[in-house]
């Protein structure tokens, strides 16, 4: 990371890389098993005119109460590690659980959270049943809802699929 | 105040006060299941009133923000749909207001993801897929209340005759409807209506309910002019700031 990497509008691979390691260890408020890289909200990372680094953070949901608490904490590791950073929110193209990575879907279901498929989660994160039922659209974040296994019994989260 | 002011705030207001109405529901839902469903709709509402609220804001350029125009502003310069200000109801009455606002939103959002006014465009693009969930939500327990008991039916029944003539107002275009339409920013009322009456009639069937006749009176809050309801909800909602301007916690 040289001199020049900073005046340039893109990170050098180097700077890059660096910059992935901090916020692969910044964790989602809500969800701390998947840091802010595996929920897929992170979309650009630049250097602006005059070496300052600029963030683009899609929020999940318009009213996601995590949202400024994903951005203070980005901000936080990245001044941590010595940059000056500065968060720019980004709508277009909007966030969706699409953009959810495929290690942060293995860390959901490890976690005990199905990750979204279509209309429903495919199999309790638990026993690993296909029968499940929907308890709720609606679930303790704005991204999840809540489901019950038939099998098992146990209720679990199901991360939203929109 | 240019129509496209105009016009942002009207989008923006009438999710902000629909989100306030919702939020009287936190705590007192019949089931915790649906106290978190009412709650999550009110948060993405509220989430994209105050995208709306900044940028009705930037385009104003009086240096205005969101928390001004939210808790500034008199009852007469909130220009939301009157449908979203009814009060609740039972719960049959909120789902009923729910399901046919988010059948007008959904169709709102599609056309608008379009606009040439690229800030709004996202927002709408946003919140489409959000719209899409709500009009799930809602559609699915008026089903099930208008498809249920005799009392349930006979709740959101009257529910539907009480709020139907209030939804006049969302398929009528005015001056600044037609000079933003005319821009590419916007959405003409009007030609939302075919899409929202099929969405609707479709539900309704589902819902073993019959569409109530069509009433002529047109209210008009999106012109500043509401019913008896607004300004006990504004009052509450901006006591606090009033009283303590610029707090923030």
């Amino acid at each position: 990371m040289g001199e020049r990497a900073l005046d340039a509008s893109t990170p050098s691979p180097a700077l890059l890389a660096r910059l992935q390691g901090i916020l692969a260890q910044v964790p989602d408020p809500e969800i701390p098993v998947l840091s802010v890289l595996d929920l897929g909200v992170i979309r650009h990372l630049r250097v602006q005119p005059g070496g300052r680094l600029e963030v683009g953070i899609a929020p999940t949901y318009s009213g996601c109460p995590a949202s400024a608490v994903i951005k203070a904490d980005v901000l936080r590791a990245l001044a941590g590690a010595g940059f000056d950073a500065v968060a720019v929110d980004v709508l277009a193209p909007p966030w969706s659980s699409d953009w959810l990575s495929a290690e942060g879907r293995r860390k959901l279901a490890a976690f005990g959270i199905a990750p979204p498929a279509g209309r429903g989660p495919a199999a309790c994160p638990r026993c690993g049943s296909t029968r499940t039922s929907r308890v709720s659209e609606f679930g303790s974040t704005p991204c999840k809802a809540l489901y019950r296994c038939e099998a098992c019994l146990e209720p679990f989260d199901y991360f939203k699929c929109i | 105040m240019t129509p496209a002011v105009r016009y942002v705030l009207r989008l923006a207001d009438t999710n902000l006060v629909l989100a306030q109405r919702l939020g009287e529901w936190v705590g007192h839902a019949p089931a915790l299941e649906e106290d978190l469903g009412i709650a999550n709709l009110a948060l993405d509402l509220l989430g994209q009133a105050r995208l709306l609220l900044a940028h009705a804001g930037r385009l104003e350029g009086a240096g205005r923000g969101e928390d001004e125009l939210a808790y500034l502003r008199e009852e007469s310069e909130y220009f939301n749909l009157t449908l979203v200000e009814q009060p609740n109801g039972d719960f049959g009455g909120t789902i009923v207001r729910q399901f046919l606002f988010d059948a007008w939103q959904l169709g709102l959002y599609e056309a608008l993801a379009e606009s040439r006014d690229a800030a709004l465009a996202a927002i709408a693009a946003k919140g489409l897929k959000e719209a899409a969930y709500h009009l799930r939500y809602s559609g699915g327990w008026l089903v099930r209340l208008g498809d249920g008991t005799p009392e349930s039916h006979a709740r959101v029944e009257r529910a539907l005759g009480v709020l139907w003539p209030f939804t006049n107002e969302l398929f009528v275009d005015d001056e600044t409807d037609r000079a933003v339409a005319e821009a590419g920013i916007g959405v003409l009322p009007s030609s939302l209506q075919a899409a929202w009456s099929a969405r609707v009639d479709e539900t309704l069937a589902r819902a073993m309910l019959a569409r109530p006749a069509a009433a002529h009176y047109v209210w008009y809050g999106k012109q500043g002019r509401h019913s008896e309801h607004l300004g006990y909800l504004l009052a509450e909602m901006q006591s606090l700031h009033r009283a303590h301007p610029g707090a923030a916690w």
